[in-house]
């Protein structure tokens, strides 16, 4: 039988257990079930396999699949190939923190609870934001919890959002608002810019909160300068998602008056995974401290005067509100937040901005080489962090079945997100890109043709 | 012997690092050129300042103040704390899986995907439900799509009344919390004598506004709603769907199916039952899975296999569109999935039998000492009352603090809310009887101590790294993070 060297009931014990029990049979313990809704047969499963036949089987369905360790990779849309310290993979892998459940007895799950913690106070550090929770499912996530704060706390049920936010972001918004009976707009584009204008005659004294993705979806730079007052004088709530790989270049949100920070906190030092886990941030001035979703960790004393961590303000969750909750999210991301402070840690202020400054500058590097290329442009003109949009000549599909060839992964196409888009192509560079690689990547993209 | 922890913040020292980078081979440019000074961030950015080894210390110190299930046992009520198989981890970090970008072409995809479609036959089989999205990256976070999934069912038949939820007084906490995202109202539905759902209230209870019932079955007593059956039957003729709260299906694997009780939308807790690490609060999975005539509005894209190739669907005209911004917690599912197939169809009912074989011989011995409100046979838990003891001057919280002075994690406390002073014991099925013996013993010494001196186990515990935290300064007046001139 498979499995069993986890289970370590012998079949002494288990006759020995169900006389305490005071039973004959196992039959006895699930005749509670009635026969109707009993399964008659085995279940119907592929034999089990062992140990090392599961792992040649998982390694067979890995080797499948292309990934950043055989290929150089350009691809971003909110996910990215930055590099990952190896000090990571050896905290998290620390099993006293990944086998344990949510911190519910603080007195021995304090080293959760600071590493949490230490988390909020780095997440806070880096946004400017006075609260931050333990971490959403993802950016998406974050985004559709961060509009529903807004709503909560402006006691109004509509959200404007601009269509520079990430498309993945506000499907999953628009889902969010949809069951919830609550109202979306999207505020239209200019040049790839959020149409401050436009968003000036949309706001109303009905609406809750406008969200802003900070680079937005293209990788540029929103201009924030006046926002915050526009959408402050409305009484609405300011919600940026924002790359915290870029904040310590980009003026923080808190500098351009943000009420709300939301976003994604993949490059954080977690791998890339498919999509999955990721690392949803969720940070916020002090006043809505009320309505943030989520666990959050806080400082007290023990009964002899020693500091401590808790979960604290546990009367915003659902195991104690119900159905007054802010939210019904229990479970996390904790061990990636957990990765993600170690990432924090050994970078510290100066790695930060280093990572910061080599992906400005390996990303308007490319953008420069490959603008420069016959039938490349660039797709809009503004200033740009790591990712830029360019007009390609010809299917990207097609050219990223090319760059393939070379082990590269390509862009993303933007076109099935923004219909008007066709043969456009969205480029990451990261600082862990070379330029030898940057320069391949150039290369063919001349090539094609 | 105890100390508080310095913090990051207070050991970090200027100049000091803990990472190398390449210098960039690049060109580079003025940043003023590159982005505009109002651009710029002008605020200082204080992160802290330390070395590698520094930072390892401080976290290798930090988990030893941590307690896990490698660290021993966690009888945690309704969480199925049961081992996390240590080659989960290794397949889960393969480069072909952890270095994989959601956006690559799906040929250089196709092992990724030939593994949720598998995932989800497994789970299809295990459940008897007809198809599964892996976008839920938790249980709560489940419970919510599948009740988009419902609404979206409801108004697509133009069935716009159906505007409340049935939740029995039982619940997790987190169903009545979903029903609120979900824009519902809860209606509770209250429990009989036997601790069952109170088959006659809820009959009166639903109606045509009644949207879904949601359930947990075995329910958090851990005892089996012997009447699913009827259940069923009364919620579908007033046109209302049920929902089945898969936290506790560790308790029947291979024994019965959710989709067979009549359970039109279920979601697994894939950290519980099958075997993934809750990673001290995420990341989890929450697969939903749905009866046929609930496919069209899951959310997109579903897997699917055409000619051996695998692709994502995303022709679901009716989906409710994303719940996640790819496709949930992949990582996890490669975990779940190394589980399942490695358990086999006789493994995973062995696991069932296994963790209700413990949950029973674990009543059987503490029920001598502690009073037990429904006493029957159970499933994979079930739930003790300390309100002797809380007479006495020690409750149900003192006597988890008590347990952790003896190194073991105490069950779920004051939860579920229909018993008093709420023990809530989750054995699980990869524990020995040897441990349940010894937590059985150590129980009875904690009755016994509570007999003798009430007051001092109120007052535990004693032999943690910190004594017992005051959680009612840290919400009156809350620290939520370091701020340098408070130091």
């Amino acid at each position: 039988m498979g499995g069993k060297h986890y289970l370590p009931l012998t079949d002494e014990d288990r006759s020995e257990m169900l006389a305490v029990i005071g039973v004959k049979t196992v039959e006895d313990l699930f005749n509670d079930i009635p026969s109707e809704v009993r399964l008659k047969r085995e279940l119907d499963l592929p034999p089990a396999l062992a140990e090392s036949e599961a792992i040649s089987h998982l390694n067979s369905l890995a080797s499948k699949n292309k990934h950043f360790h055989n290929c150089v990779s350009f691809m971003g849309a909110g996910v990215y190939d930055h590099y990952i310290p190896s000090i990571i993979k050896h905290v998290t892998g620390r099993s006293e923190f990944y086998t344990s459940y949510t911190p519910y007895q603080p007195e021995i799950s304090q080293g959760v609870l600071q590493a949490i913690f230490e988390f909020q106070t780095m997440i806070c550090q880096l946004t400017g934001m006075e609260v931050s929770n333990a971490s959403m499912y993802d950016g998406g996530t974050a985004v559709a919890e961060g509009a529903i704060m807004g709503c909560g706390a402006t006691r109004r049920s509509k959200a404007l959002v601009s269509r520079s936010v990430s498309p993945f972001y506000r499907e999953v918004l628009r889902n969010y608002f949809n069951s919830r009976g609550l109202d979306l707009e999207e505020i239209p584009l200019k040049e790839g810019h959020t149409d401050f204008a436009e968003l000036d005659k949309m706001l109303g004294d009905d609406v809750a909160s406008v969200i802003l993705q900070q680079p937005n979806f293209f990788g540029l730079i929103e201009e924030m300068d006046g926002v915050a007052e526009m959408v402050h004088n409305h009484k609405a709530v300011l919600i940026v998602s924002a790359d915290p790989l870029s904040l310590p270049l980009l003026q923080s949100p808190a500098e351009y008056g943000a009420d709300i920070v939301v976003g994604e906190g993949q490059g954080l030092g977690v791998p890339a995974s498919f999509g999955g886990p990721l690392l949803g941030i969720m940070a916020a001035r002090s006043k809505f401290v009320r309505q943030i979703p989520g666990r959050i960790a806080g400082e007290t004393v023990d009964s002899e005067g020693n500091r401590g961590y808790v979960l604290t303000l546990q009367t915003r969750e659902q195991h104690i509100r119900r159905e007054k909750a802010a939210s019904n999210i229990c479970s996390n991301e904790a061990l990636v937040a957990l990765g993600a402070a170690v990432y924090l840690a050994a970078l510290g202020p100066q790695g930060m901005r280093e990572v910061a400054r080599q992906c400005i500058q390996k990303a308007a590097y490319t953008r420069e080489q490959i603008t420069a290329l016959k039938g490349y442009e660039e797709l809009f003109t503004g200033h740009y962090f790591k990712e830029f949009a360019v007009k390609v000549p010809g299917d990207p599909a097609e050219l990223n079945k090319k760059l393939l060839e070379k082990n590269i992964l390509g862009g993303v196409d933007l076109a099935p997100f923004y219909p008007e888009l066709k043969n456009t192509m969205l480029f990451a560079v990261t600082e862990k890109r070379t330029r030898a690689e940057i320069d391949t990547l150039v290369r063919e993209l001349e090539g094609w043709k | 012997m105890r100390k508080s922890k310095a913090l990051l913040f207070e050991m970090s020292r200027p100049g000091r690092q803990g990472y190398s980078l390449p210098s960039c081979d690049v060109p580079e440019k003025p940043v003023d050129e590159l982005l505009p000074k109002k651009m710029q961030r002008s605020e200082p950015l204080e992160l802290p300042e330390l070395s590698e080894n520094e930072i390892i210390r401080h976290y290798t110190e930090l988990s030893t103040r941590n307690f896990g299930v490698d660290t021993g046992f966690y009888p945690l009520g309704s969480c199925t704390m049961k081992y996390n198989p240590k080659v989960n981890e290794d397949v889960a970090v393969l480069p072909g899986f952890a270095f994989m970008h959601p956006c690559q072409p799906l040929e250089t995809a196709q092992g990724a995907l030939e593994l949720l479609y598998n995932m989800e036959q497994g789970l299809k089989e295990l459940t008897a439900m007809d198809r599964f999205t892996l976008q839920p990256a938790a249980g709560a976070h489940g419970e919510l799509t599948g009740l988009m999934v419902i609404q979206a069912y409801h108004r697509h038949r133009e069935d716009h009344k159906r505007n409340k939820v049935l939740i029995p007084l039982s619940a997790h906490g987190t169903n009545p919390a979903t029903v609120s995202m979900a824009g519902y109202e809860v209606v509770q539905v209250p429990c009989d004598d036997r601790g069952l759902v109170d088959l006659e209230a809820l009959t009166e209870a639903v109606n045509d506004n009644t949207a879904a019932l949601m359930l947990t079955n075995p329910s958090t007593l851990g005892l089996f709603e012997e009447e699913i059956i009827a259940m069923a039957k009364a919620v579908h003729e007033a046109g209302g769907l049920l929902y089945y709260d898969g936290a506790n299906l560790n308790a029947i694997m291979g024994y019965a199916r959710p989709g067979d009780m009549g359970f039109d939308v279920v979601h697994l807790n894939i950290h519980k039952t099958l075997s993934t690490p809750h990673g001290g609060g995420g990341p989890g999975g929450g697969p939903v899975g749905v009866k046929e005539r609930l496919i069209p509005f899951l959310p997109v894209p579903l897997v699917d296999r055409k000619d051996d190739q695998y692709y994502f669907d995303y022709d679901l005209p009716d989906s409710i569109g994303k719940v996640h911004s790819f496709y949930g917690n992949f990582g996890v599912a490669v975990k779940a999935y190394t589980y399942m197939r490695m358990m086999g169809a006789e493994g995973l009912k062995q696991a069932s039998t296994d963790a209700v074989i413990n949950a029973n011989y674990l009543m059987s011995l503490l029920k001598e000492t502690y009073y037990l409100p429904y006493d029957r046979i159970c499933k994979h838990e079930f739930v003790l009352s300390a309100r002797p003891e809380k007479k006495k001057g020690a409750g149900a919280g003192d006597i988890a603090k008590a347990l952790l002075d003896r190194g073991f994690h105490p069950p779920t406390v004051y939860f579920p809310l229909i018993v008093e002073e709420a023990l809530m014991v989750e054995p699980t099925d990869t524990e020995a009887k040897e441990t349940l013996d010894a937590f059985a013993e150590v129980m009875k010494q904690i009755s016994e101590d509570i007999d003798e001196d009430a007051e001092k186990v109120a007052h535990g515990p004693y032999n943690t790294v910190v004594g017992r935290l005051d959680e009612v300064r840290a919400a009156r007046s809350p620290i939520m993070r370091w701020e340098k001139d408070k130091e």
